[in-house]
């Protein structure tokens, strides 16, 4: 934790608790949308997608460190979240056959 | 130069290479960990994932989000008590840090009891890790191992916020030990943030 972010005082942290919280709610609210699955996914994992950044660059104070490790972090995770999004594919074709492929 | 002195050269300019990213060594191991970790829960979400997606019974248990929620915000709110004990420990103020720790702590147990009492209620409707009276047993060991990881999570770090906060009261830990505490207990309420939406709110029955 760096002074800048002890000066700060607990008051972004209290914004940050209710933004963290909003978003949360935002996300039970989704969840009783008359939405297909594909659309509700994606709905859920940006909200969380964003919830987690907040509390990755403030919570746990990865803005205030050196930029350096904010990339070393963020490229060690997304990379990994990349390539294991290698399964997919196979996952539909356990239920509709291959992609794109004329076999339903 | 004789080897001695080679040798000590050596490890003396080992210990004064600056730290990487100019943070202490035990943080940049905290982070280290936080990092496999991501990759071992971002694994099973995904293999969950794979398996709802590519099985067609898939059941949708779950008719309230009330104690979800519950166990949200107080996961949530664990993460501020603990944010308010590690400024007071970078303050010095050893009393309030220890008091907040606990309270952490304490809310984690809570979260704990709440989950092991929604974990009964599905084992008395008949879900178990094999079979489920909705539809495809995988249900159940997808919930109950990734649900089961988290938990294992929160057990240990309040474990830790037992053990760390008591040594800081005894003045063998320091302010930095809190700190590299707190990144994993906010690690664990992020995780939190994904095992919600994905294995609670898209299975629940409409």
């Amino acid at each position: 934790m760096s002074t800048n972010d002890q000066a700060s005082g607990l008051g972004r942290y209290l914004v940050v608790y209710v933004c963290i919280l909003a978003i949360a709610g935002l996300q039970f609210v989704v969840a009783y949308h008359s939405a297909s699955y594909s659309e509700m996914f994606v709905r859920m994992f940006l909200l969380a997608m964003l919830e987690a950044a907040l509390g990755v660059l403030f919570f746990m104070h990865l803005w205030s460190e050196k930029r350096a490790l904010l990339i070393f972090v963020s490229i060690f995770v997304l990379f990994v979240l990349a390539t294991l999004q290698y399964s997919w594919p196979d996952a539909f074709r356990i239920v509709g056959g291959v992609p794109y492929s004329s076999y339903h | 130069m004789s080897q001695a002195n080679i040798a000590l050269g050596a490890h003396q300019s080992g210990a004064m290479e600056p730290s990487p990213f100019s943070i202490p060594s035990k943080k940049l191991a905290m982070w280290l960990f936080i990092i496999s970790d991501a990759m071992t829960f971002a694994a099973c979400l995904v293999a969950y994932g794979f398996l709802r997606n590519s099985t067609p019974n898939w059941p949708t248990p779950f008719h309230s989000i009330t104690n979800v929620a519950i166990m949200t915000f107080i996961l949530v709110t664990s993460s501020l008590t603990m944010l308010i004990g590690m400024r007071a420990a970078r303050a010095g103020d050893k009393g309030k840090a220890f008091r907040w720790i606990l309270m952490t702590a304490a809310l984690g147990i809570l979260f704990g009891l709440l989950h092991l009492r929604e974990w009964s209620q599905l084992i008395e409707e008949g879900m178990t890790i094999f079979k489920n009276p909705w539809g495809t047993g995988l249900f159940g060991s997808a919930f109950y191992s990734i649900t089961g990881l988290h938990l294992f999570h929160v057990t240990c770090g309040v474990i830790a916020l037992i053990v760390v906060g008591f040594r800081y009261q005894g003045g063998r830990y320091n302010a930095d030990d809190i700190e590299v505490l707190g990144l994993y207990w906010h690690f664990v309420d992020l995780v939190w943030m994904f095992v919600v939406p994905f294995i609670y709110l898209l299975n629940l029955s409409h």
